[in-house]
């Protein structure tokens, strides 16, 4: 079960991060061994076994329809790298992923 | 008289600040000098909050003086792994990203910190987003371990256990995730908790993975253990998986200290090969001790344990790469490659590079793998699949005795550097705590002694069902008295290392440097 | 990009079948967010009704709103659906700033509804009315984004943008998907029950009082999906996605112009790509957006930190208890009362004044009057003014009045209309224009003796008419006597009058 340095430079861009050419060539050996090794659940018959999300067998958590305060406009951009019209200010949106307009 | 005073235990802080014997600013101000003189050795803190907590220790003292009656914890110093949102002090997850951001919002368990009287000292060194075992991974630098200072304090809440291990803090908070309080507190000599999953709230903690994370206690004795547990513990309406029942009481268990009667499994896949002869020694002792003490002990096999490492290696970082994504330099945090002209996307990809550790990277990248469409069946649901399997082991497992028990950690503590290009290596320091978090039942360390071979801490684990803690407690204090009785004094008190009081004289005075 | 050529839509539909499919996210009308306390109110000052979990700050956690799970079965229930007895929300994982924790917890493979329909019906151009069940694959629950505004560009939009502005106001609003099963088998009437299924939809969602459902305001936006295949083929065709569909009449021109670019593209040799297009409203033709062939992997997985929801039997009887009658229903009951022919419902439909006449017909009046006035006089004013006919000043209570006092004699058409005339204009109740327009019909008679005496007087040749029989010819005295009374005279009182006089 190996993984190509293609395919940890595409998981790279999936997972946005700007990796560079030395970056992936230490990487995907690792990232080879590591698939490898965890590959070993595959071992594992499992057939008409449920998967597990929770530890404990809880359901129907809710909390009612009422209103709570918010956080003040100037504490929630208070840290943000750039703003403008009390809005955050992004760089430029290349991908429509959900055109809102 | 400020070494006695770090030298407490919490419960003998409690008693002594009930009585009015010591005032909570006496006993903050000696454990802050206590920072300031051997931390620049351990670096066990990353903020240290001189003010916030004076200031909290004065009001501690004006509401005692005033006639108030106040919780056993109040006064008592605790420091906090910085993976807890705090809005008085900087929260870094150790990592640079986060590049300053003070939080709007303080976590539950900060919040019953507080509620509590707690003296919070500061915010303590971690592995980058709780993703290690020797605080190797933080972006700005290891803690070190008081019974060596060359080697690793475990992770990822390195800095927690090394601080409650150096006397700087009779308490510490720590995360839990693949085993990053129970080792750190085996391979420091001290006792660390994973409660049952959601027996703490998570809402304020830095998300690493999910369905595994657990906040806990780490401290020098099981019952110090169980008052911090019990002052944070419980249902919080903010965190959905949060466990709706009441506590378990874990106090009077740890008081109860007792095991006769009670069937005690070893788990034969938890040891053997890849665990350090010195480690499998003394905890072979460490079950003949309890026998003696009159438990019953056999031997439980849990099949499916071999593939516990690599479900986890699937599921948490699963998780991880989804947790993180909002680190994406566009609210809050670093924020680089902003030029005007580069894209968002651009701005994204340049800064998560900049700003993550190597770990994190890979952890991200895994779990972006594993949950791909086309591999998801095979890798992440299958190790949900494993997770089942897990669970049910466990479940036949107490059907055969009350608690399991097992080595904390495969070996002791190993040296700064030695496993920081090997990642693989590094994993299997969870082989045995890793179990428990999938399956999300209770899971101690307590020491059983030292290592022949190195001198350095073995811890024993002690597990039990989901949501009876109290048992492994009421265990873990039979052993840890037992012990003290053999040993003639607590474990810590032989490091020789910074952890050592007769040094601590010696650091003091060396801290103008 | 090159202009698409467009087969006539007559020939496309001769040649081709289309298969269309719908997806419509409805926002909720709660007090709070899906997983938190902030107010879900509409028109906040910029990032003012957010907190540290629908901002996705780090350490934050949702926890899910009964009411918001209550309203999605609610849905779910009216559009027939089974509810689903365990279910789970997903993460979708997808990075975008509009999205603060760039992954949007959803629902994947285990929606909250599924397997329902809602039958619609349309008219083709004989007039003749097709009934259609459109099937309904999933109603499915997750949270709103935050809104962005695209600084720079020519037009606003992200092409060519220099950067954006993000309010997070709108993020953790619950949403539910709906969505359609494949809509086959309507032919050349493909636009029209596609436009006919988000109407219907959306009449009944106001019914169950869960929604605003403004397509103008955002609180139900349409995808449409199109195909076509050549007649008789055993397949469907590739289907594109349509967005920016912002009204009822864009879902009909979408369709219908993404059908006619699909012809040209089949007819041309070509294939119709996998692809999202964007829909314009004043060309009304679609451009390509993003490639759906690099659709993005969403790496969906069920949210660790929620616990599934597994909603009684008990509560969903509950809920089903709660549904009112639904708006096909009622149309039914309504055109059987007041016996309405297909025609007149649809001109009412069509009016969108079903609820004006059925509240109108509540407060007293007559079927018939209530129709005449909206469908009438005040559908005139709305157009003259340009509003919508509820938004017109008055009220259905009112106009039963107006009705009223025609019906009673206190008013003729002429001065009704003055009334409605003074109402609108914030005058008052009608009763209260009454007075103070002096718009009363006179029926005194001693009143109106004066002004017959006088328009006698005024025409002898007419008078004498009259007296020889010639009854017609007391019309021109009658209109005397209204112009004399500004036309408030009871006509039929003043003829009575004359006739007597000069009998």
């Amino acid at each position: 079960m190996s993984i190509t340095r293609d395919e940890v430079a595409h998981l790279a861009r999936l997972s946005r991060l700007a990796l560079s050419d030395e970056d992936l060539d230490h990487l995907a050996p690792q990232l080879n061994q590591i698939i490898s090794a965890v590959a070993r659940v595959q071992e594992v018959a499992a057939e008409g076994i449920p998967p597990t999300s929770h530890a404990l067998p809880l359901t129907n958590v809710y909390r009612e329809d009422e209103p709570r305060p918010c956080l003040p406009a100037d504490v929630v951009l208070s840290q943000a790298p750039a703003v403008e019209q009390q809005r955050f200010k992004v760089p430029r949106i290349l991908d429509e992923e959900l055109p809102d307009e | 008289m400020s070494d006695d005073l770090t030298r407490m235990t919490a419960a003998e802080l409690s008693g002594e600040l009930r009585a009015k014997n010591v005032s909570a600013t006496e006993v903050t101000q000696a454990h802050l000098d206590r920072i300031a003189g051997a931390d620049d050795h351990v670096h066990a803190f990353l903020h240290v909050a001189t003010e916030q907590a004076l200031a909290a220790a004065r009001s501690v003292d004006d509401r005692r003086a005033a006639g108030e009656e106040l919780g056993p914890l109040a006064g008592v110093p605790v420091a906090l792994k910085d993976v807890f949102t705090t809005t008085d002090m900087p929260t870094t997850a150790g990592s640079k990203i986060l590049n300053g951001w003070q939080p709007p919002y303080d976590a539950t368990v900060t919040t019953r910190l507080r509620d509590a009287g707690a003296i919070i000292l500061g915010k303590t060194n971690m592995d980058e987003f709780a993703m290690g075992s020797s605080t190797e991974n933080s972006a700005f630098g290891p803690s070190h371990n008081p019974w060596d200072l060359g080697r690793i304090p475990g992770g990822s809440s390195g800095g927690s256990a090394a601080a409650v291990a150096a006397y700087e803090a009779p308490l510490a908070i720590g995360t839990d995730t693949g085993g990053s309080i129970r080792q750190p507190a085996a391979v420091c000599g001290i006792t660390g908790v994973k409660p049952t999953y959601g027996g703490n709230s998570r809402y304020g903690v830095i998300a690493f993975a999910s369905s595994l994370d657990t906040p806990g206690p780490l401290a020098r004795t099981v019952l110090d253990a169980a008052l911090l547990q019990e002052a944070i513990s419980g249902h919080d309406r903010m965190d959905a998986t949060s466990i709706p029942e009441a506590a378990p009481p874990v106090v009077a268990a740890a008081r109860q200290a007792d095991v006769s009667g009670l069937r005690i499994g070893v788990v034969t896949e938890l040891s053997g090969e890849g665990y350090q002869p010195g480690v499998l020694a003394r905890f072979q002792q460490a079950v003949e001790l309890l026998e003696s003490l009159g438990a019953k002990v056999t031997e439980v096999s849990c099949p499916h344990f071999r593939y516990a490492l690599p479900a986890y290696y699937l599921i948490a970082p699963s998780e991880c790469s989804s947790n993180l994504a909002r680190f994406d330099a566009m609210r809050y945090g670093l924020r680089v490659g902003d030029d005007g002209n580069l894209s968002a996307e651009e701005v994204m990809a340049l800064t998560r590079e900049a700003g993550f550790g190597a770990e994190v990277k890979r952890r991200i990248m895994l779990g972006t793998y594993a949950l791909s469409s086309g591999y998801y069946d095979a890798y992440y649901g299958k190790a949900q699949q494993v997770r089942t399997l897990i669970a049910r082991d466990f479940e036949a497992a107490f059907g055969q005795a009350d608690v399991l028990v097992s080595p904390t950690t495969p070996t002791t503590a190993f040296k700064i550097g030695e496993r920081a290009d090997d990642p693989m290596a590094m994993y299997l320091a969870d082989l045995a705590t890793i179990p428990s978090n999938l399956a999300g039942n209770a899971a101690l360390s307590v020491p059983c002694g030292l290592a022949p071979e190195d001198n350095l801490p073995v811890g024993l684990q002690i597990m039990a069902p989901v949501l009876a803690d109290d048992r492994a407690y009421r265990v873990a204090a039979a052993a840890e008295a037992a012990f003290t009785e053999r040993w003639g004094h607590p474990l810590l008190a032989d490091a020789t290392g910074p952890a050592s009081l007769s040094a601590a004289s010696e650091i003091t005075k060396g801290a103008g440097r | 990009m090159t202009t698409p050529t467009l087969v006539p839509y007559a020939e496309a539909v001769a040649r081709y079948e289309p298969a269309i499919g719908l997806e419509t996210h409805v926002e909720l009308g709660t007090r709070t967010k899906l997983f938190c306390g902030c107010p879900a109110t509409f028109g906040g000052e910029p990032n003012t009704q957010t907190c540290p979990t629908c901002l996705g700050l780090p350490g934050s956690l949702p926890v899910p709103s009964r009411t918001a799970i209550e309203y999605a079965i609610k849905i779910g229930l009216a559009l027939n659906c089974s509810i689903a007895e365990w279910c789970r929300f997903a993460r979708k994982n997808y990075f975008y700033p509009d999205m603060p924790k760039d992954f949007q917890i959803s629902q994947y493979d285990e929606p909250l509804c599924i397997d329902g329909w809602l039958d619609v019906t349309v008219e083709d151009e004989n007039g003749s009315e097709t009934q259609v069940r459109v099937g309904i694959e999933r109603v499915h629950m997750e949270e709103d984004t935050g809104k962005s505004l695209h600084v720079g560009g020519a037009t606003g939009r992200i092409h060519g943008a220099d950067y954006s502005l993000v309010d997070y106001n709108r993020a953790g609003i619950p949403l539910v998907e709906i969505v359609t099963k494949p809509i086959t088998g309507t032919g050349a009437l493909a636009p029209l029950v596609a436009r006919a299924y988000v109407t219907e939809l959306r009449d009944v969602l106001r019914s169950l009082g869960v929604s605003d459902v403004r397509m103008e305001e955002g609180s139900l936006r349409c995808d449409v999906n199109t195909s076509i295949a050549p007649i008789g083929s055993a397949q469907l065709g590739t289907r594109t996605e349509t967005k920016n569909v912002n009204s009822l009449r864009s879902v009909e021109r979408a369709v219908r112009s993404e059908i006619e670019r699909e012809a040209g593209v089949l007819d041309a040799g070509g294939t119709v790509a996998l692809e999202t297009r964007h829909f314009h409203e004043d060309t009304g033709i679609t451009t390509s957006g993003r490639s759906k062939e690099e659709a993005e992997d969403y790496r969906y997985f069920p949210e660790p930190d929620l616990v599934p929801l597994a909603p009684s039997r008990e509560w969903v009887e509950q809920i089903r208890r709660t549904l009112p009658e639904l708006p096909s229903v009622r149309r039914q009951r309504l055109q059987a009362e007041w016996g309405l022919s297909d025609a007149d419902l649809a001109a009412l439909r069509n009016a969108e004044a079903i609820d004006l006449v059925a509240d109108t017909v509540a407060a007293g009046a007559s079927p018939a009057d209530a129709r005449k006035w909206w469908l009438g006089e005040l559908s005139r004013r709305a157009h003259e003014t340009s509003v919508e006919l509820t938004a017109l000043a008055i009220t259905p209570a009112q106009v039963a009045r107006v009705a009223e006092l025609v019906t009673s004699g206190a008013l003729n058409d002429k001065l009704a209309r003055q009334v409605l005339d003074g109402v609108l204009a914030g005058e008052g109740d009608p009763d209260e224009v009454v007075k103070t327009r002096g718009l009363a019909v006179v029926s005194d008679d001693s009143a109106l003796t004066a002004a017959i005496d006088a328009a006698i007087a005024a025409n002898p040749e007419v008078a004498q008419k009259v007296r020889d029989g010639k009854v017609a010819a007391a019309g021109a005295l009658i209109g005397a006597v209204m112009k004399a009374t500004r036309g408030q005279a009871d006509a039929a009182r003043v003829r009575e009058l004359i006739l007597e006089r000069l009998s």
